[in-house]
């Protein structure tokens, strides 16, 4: 194939998949309501949209929940970690299935289980709710990505702090932390996004009242489309890819240093 | 002698069932370089996490200076580690990297720096506090981890393989560094290696070791001129060894020839095995000889010459600076000094010479 070629089969490819989106982001300027038909260009739409209560407070419920869930599950997910390399191999290899099930699960069964879990529970549904299922599914992401790290660990390192002098924990927060590090913020970032992206589970464990961008967006579009809607869809796309380019560059950069 | 420093005393220890070290006893001596010799698996290692307290014995103390430290963890002890693959701190600078153990124990900022110019002068590695580990070499890396190790004063340094990953004219020049500061700092060195040609090279005291036994423990000179057994002496360089029955005192039959040599108190036709260094093979005239033979290989090693002598049904090993070209017939005298006599070895050293590493 000629370069040519090569470069026209890219741009479909590229073309294909973001028109949809790209779309969306210019009927996010779009003065007109009308879609088909370009009214000059504007901010209103996303001047409208931080003036509505109802969307604003979702952003708010997004914002706390992806924060706390992706704070919550890099702890839990880096303990875990840590307790994985003490196990032996079998073991390992079987915690490792069982974390990674909820990730390969399809989503709509998760959150129907997870739905169908707080009924039986008598749990309220409502922001806690949301909060548990997104640590839930966020666990597997961290793991994912701090283990590796751990397993380029250095034994002797830790060992080497003992042997300066150094207590099991300065060793373990001196020594071993910075080396997990880039595994366990880009593990924090991956988390933080998926939360952010999640509709399907959160729709079926948010309870109702309760709202996060997402699903603010799907009642909204229910109703019939708004402009601001693309505004909104447009701001959440451009905070993910950020977030995305920012979990895909961390790490190297840390490792060139 | 110096003052006793460390007694290992009767430390037996298992992994899985399977023994990797039987009641070992060694003393090591202060300001003394103790290399720990021996094939991979032989349990060097393991000895040496006991004693770095990394690993407990199953059985047996570990003596310090009186005291028994079994127990006390790694950071209690007056000791410190280099370990086999570095482990320098990767995200820590040099001159952190140095001033870590010294930070612990809450020195002063001019302590530590003075400490880190010194350290850096010793291993010859000045001007270097800034960088980053990874930036540095393997044999630099090594020589930090010596300085972070020795910044600390300890008693005795614990060595494990440090030159393992090095090329050979880096790990000889590193060698003679090593010397030269455990003499200028008089501290007790403790390395592990599976190098004899290093343990000859530098230790004071080499102990032997194999499949969880010491076989000999004695000076380079011993060790090689004076092997025990069959192990220790194929292990530490080549050489011929032979059985051979003990007529009398100063009286051996080698392949049914009569050699005399200077060992007496193995008592009457006892078997026993003979060591012969190549080196001490003298190649004459075949009627000069105590038996003929004829060269059989032949290579040049730059130094000198190795042959191969098949002599009395036996292949000798002979290394020489005169040059007898393959096919020549030769006649073999041993001068009775460099015949080394020893006992046959029990069954289980018989197995390990069998593996030959
Ligand atoms: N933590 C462990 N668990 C199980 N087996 C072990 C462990 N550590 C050592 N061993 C076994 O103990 C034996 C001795 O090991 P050790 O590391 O002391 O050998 P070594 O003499 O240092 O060898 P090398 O020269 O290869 O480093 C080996 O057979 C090894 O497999
Ligand atoms: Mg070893």
């Amino acid at each position: 194939m000629t370069n040519a070629l090569k470069k026209i089969y890219i741009g479909l490819i590229i073309f294909f998949l973001y028109a949809p989106i790209g779309t969306l982001m210019v009927l996010s300027f779009n003065a007109s309501k009308a879609r088909t038909k370009w009214g000059g260009f504007t901010f209103k739409w996303y001047a409208a949209l931080f003036e509505n209560e109802e969307i604003l407070s979702a952003l708010f419920n997004t914002m706390l929940i992806a924060l706390l869930s992706a704070l919550a599950a890099t702890l839990i997910g880096t303990v875990a970690c840590i307790a994985m390399t003490g196990m032996k191999r079998r073991t390992k290899s079987i915690m490792m299935g069982i974390t990674n099930i909820p990730m390969l699960n399809a989503e709509i069964v998760t959150g129907i289980s997870l739905m169908l879990l707080y009924i039986s529970l008598g749990i309220k549904f409502g922001i806690g709710t949301i909060l548990l299922s997104h640590i839930t599914f966020n666990i597997p992401y961290v793991i994912l990505s701090v283990m590796p790290r751990m397993k380029q660990l250095n034994p002797s390192t830790y060992e080497a702090a003992l042997d300066l002098g150094a207590s099991h924990t300065t060793a373990f927060f001196k020594v071993v932390l910075p080396d997990l590090t880039p595994g366990i913020l880009s593990g924090f970032l991956m988390a933080f996004t998926m939360s952010l992206d999640d509709f399907i589970i959160t729709h079926f464990t948010k309870g109702i009242g309760v709202d996060t961008l997402s699903t603010k967006i799907y009642t909204e579009v229910k109703k019939g489309i708004k402009p601001e809607m693309y505004a909104l869809s447009t701001i959440i796309f451009v905070t993910v890819l950020a977030l995305l380019l920012l979990v895909n560059l961390s790490p190297e950069k840390k490792e060139q240093k | 002698m110096p003052k006793e420093l460390i007694h290992l005393n009767n430390l037996s220890k298992s992994f899985d069932g399977q023994m990797v070290l039987d009641e070992l006893n060694l003393k090591i001596h202060e300001n003394e370089f103790v290399t720990l010799l021996g094939p991979s698996g032989c349990g060097k290692t393991t000895t040496l996490r006991i004693l770095g307290g990394f690993a407990v014995p199953d059985a047996g103390q570990v003596i310090f200076d009186g005291k028994d430290i079994t127990h006390v963890p790694p950071n209690l002890r007056p000791l410190n580690t280099v370990f086999q693959k570095y482990a320098l701190f990767t995200h820590m600078t040099i001159a952190e990297n140095i001033a870590f153990g010294l930070k612990i124990k809450k020195k002063s900022k001019a302590y530590i720096q003075d400490k880190i110019k010194y350290a850096l002068k010793l291993v010859n590695l000045e001007g270097y506090g800034n960088r980053m580990p990874d930036s540095l070499s393997g044999g630099q890396q090594q020589r930090i981890a010596i300085a972070r190790a020795i910044v600390n004063e300890p008693k005795v340094l614990l060595l494990d393989e440090p030159l393992g990953a090095l090329d050979l004219k880096l790990r000889q020049e590193m060698q003679y560094e090593l010397i030269r500061m455990k003499n200028e700092l008089g501290i007790t060195f403790v390395y592990v290696t599976h190098d004899q040609e290093e343990a000859l090279t530098m230790s004071d005291t080499i102990v032997v070791m194999n499949q969880g036994y010491i076989q000999q423990i004695g000076s380079p000179e011993s060790i090689y001129n004076e092997p025990e057994n069959a192990f220790v002496a194929d292990f530490i360089g080549d050489s011929n060894i032979i059985p051979a029955t003990m007529v009398e005192d100063k009286l051996v039959s080698i392949l049914g020839f009569r050699f005399p040599c200077v060992d007496t108190g193995f008592g009457r036709n006892r078997p026993v095995d003979v060591v012969i260094r190549p080196e001490d093979v003298e190649l004459v005239a075949p009627s000069e000889g105590t038996l003929q033979g004829v060269v059989s290989h032949l290579i040049f090693k730059g130094v000198h010459y190795e042959m191969e002598v098949m002599a009395g049904g036996f292949e000798w090993l002979v290394h020489s600076t005169v040059l007898h070209p393959v096919g020549e017939e030769v006649g073999i005298r041993v001068d009775p000094f460099n015949i080394q006599i020893m006992n046959k070895p029990e069954s289980e050293d018989e197995e390990a010479v069998a593996i030959d590493i």
